[in-house]
């Protein structure tokens, strides 16, 4: 590294499942440039000082979602958090909160992914239209209403943020309950219905405290926190119709 | 710890330590914003404490507004008032994002609907303290 | 809405429980803080004089107060048991989930059942 450059130190956690009984922190000194963002600063550990350092990434623009960590405590996409936000460091990178370390920052995502289904995010018809005859037409007011919700990139940053799902791993969490709400709001989708079936259990949206925090850390202006909020008012009115409305008229 | 297996990779399951809530300011207000729920219990017993009195009679209501003057109840009552204040702020400024309101199909400014919730406030603080005494 | 026949919406507490924690959520915020002002500061620190027992009586005495004050007392006290329950369990890590449930809704309960014996001898 060049004497006349400005750096930041990064501790980066690092954890190897054959060796080390728990994570430790290592120190990385990195080049300070204005245009660098975190993860051009674990590249350049990568390439040019430690190649044995693991971290996921992909796109870098903020856009695939995989390079999630927690950068002096807080949730980030690391392809959109600059070195010199932090300066003069020293910065902190560690894998998400709430997540299973599989190796140095790699966390197992396999609990989500498995979330991810049961709220069914995607269309559901129940008539037997096909896109043979035609598209589903949309007014932009239509459009409006599940937009927002339609913006998450299943990056995990609010899981790593809720405390619930850290204390309650059994919580469908923030993002999944977020994503049914998305298909819900939606003109074009009848599966309400088969997502309540899921998400009134306890441990669909009950679970939820509103700490508030997954809409805060959100890279993409999601509201899941909202978004829970209102699907529990949605299914108490659903339920209390259940106990009070004779079957034929539910 | 158990023995490493061969064949699954070992994976590090972090445990949440009892005061993860002390780390971070917003998760600090969060547990305290929960804990105004022991102080409103405290308050309906201290109001079912006032009804008792009053269906007890003049002096019984007399002594309860010495007993609710006395230094310590004046300060437990401080303490919990501070956690109600904290309640009624923090519920106010959640509810736009718990409710969806529309105005002529129009999604309502959150700025609208805390606003129209202090109005209630003030609204139903005026008539309890012109009923209690007219 | 679905053409699809469904079989009945299964009956879940959880939905109940959250309404009556919310609707305690608004009375707490709404009806608390004046009653709190008059009768634990306002009144007996002479701030403002407090009103003579009489009328007071009256009003606890009218039907439309009692059953007010029942209703209110009611939703308040499932509110704190709701919110007290997972302040035990988050913030405190306390994991014995049926065990804190039980407790917490079980002294709301009683407390329900205490504010309603002593609104009728009031009243």
């Amino acid at each position: 590294m060049a004497s006349n450059e400005d750096s930041i130190r990064l501790e980066v956690t690092r954890y190897r499942p054959d060796g080390d009984s728990e994570p430790q922190l290592q120190e990385y000194d990195v080049p300070l440039r204005r245009e660098w963002t975190v993860l051009d600063g674990l590249n350049h550990v990568k390439d040019e000082v430690d190649t044995t350092l693991s971290f996921r990434w992909s796109c870098r623009m903020g856009i695939c979602g995989s390079c999630g960590m927690n950068v002096d405590g807080e949730p980030k996409l690391t392809c959109a958090t600059f070195l010199s936000d932090y300066a003069p460091g020293p910065i902190r990178v560690e894998p998400l909160s709430n997540f299973p370390i599989i190796r140095d920052l790699v966390v197992d995502i396999d609990d989500f992914m498995q979330k991810l289904p049961k709220v069914s995010p995607w269309i559901i018809r129940d008539d037997d239209v096909t896109e043979i005859d035609g598209e589903y037409l949309q007014t932009p007011e239509e459009l409006d209403a599940y937009k927002q919700f339609s913006m998450c990139i299943n990056c995990m940053l609010c899981y790593a943020a809720c405390p619930v799902y850290g204390l309650d791993p059994e919580f469908m969490g923030p993002a999944a309950i977020a994503l049914a709400e998305r298909y819900d709001l939606d003109s074009r989708d009848h599966g309400a219905r088969e997502r309540l079936d899921v998400l009134i259990e306890h441990e669909g949206v009950w679970g939820c405290t509103f700490v508030g925090e997954c809409t805060t850390v959100c890279p993409k202006h999601v509201d899941p926190a909202g978004a829970i909020q209102r699907y529990k008012l949605k299914a108490a009115k659903e339920n209390v119709k259940a106990f009070v409305l004779p079957r034929f008229l539910q | 710890m158990t023995t490493p297996d061969v064949t699954e990779p070992r994976v590090h399951r972090p445990t949440m330590s009892t005061w993860w809530w002390t780390k971070k300011r917003s998760y600090f207000v969060f547990v305290m914003r929960e804990l105004s729920s022991f102080f409103i219990a405290w308050f309906v017993a201290f109001l079912l404490v006032l009804v008792a009195a009053v269906g007890r009679g003049d002096a019984a209501y007399q002594d309860f507004l010495d007993w609710a003057a006395a230094p310590w109840m004046v300060a437990i009552n401080l303490i919990a008032f501070a956690f109600l204040v904290l309640h009624v702020v923090t519920w106010f400024s959640l509810t736009p994002k718990a409710m969806d309101v529309r105005i002529r199909g129009e999604k309502a400014p959150a700025a609208v609907i805390i606003a129209s919730q202090y109005v209630g406030l003030a609204v139903v603080s005026a008539f309890v303290l012109w009923l209690v005494t007219r | 809405m679905s053409t699809v026949a469904h079989p009945p919406l299964k009956r879940r507490i959880e939905p109940l429980v959250w309404l009556m924690f919310s609707g305690g959520g608004v009375m707490a915020a709404v009806f608390l803080p004046v009653l709190v002002f008059l009768f634990a500061f306002a009144f007996p620190l002479d701030w403002i004089s407090p009103p003579d027992h009489e009328h007071l009586a009256a009003v606890v005495g009218n039907p439309l107060t009692f059953l007010f004050l029942l209703g209110m007392f009611v939703v308040l006290l499932v509110h704190s048991a709701h919110r007290f329950r997972y302040t035990l369990y988050d913030g405190l890590q306390i994991k014995s989930k049926r065990i804190t449930a039980v407790l917490c809704y079980g002294v709301a309960a009683i407390g329900a059942l205490a504010a309603f014996v002593v609104l009728l001898t009031a009243a």
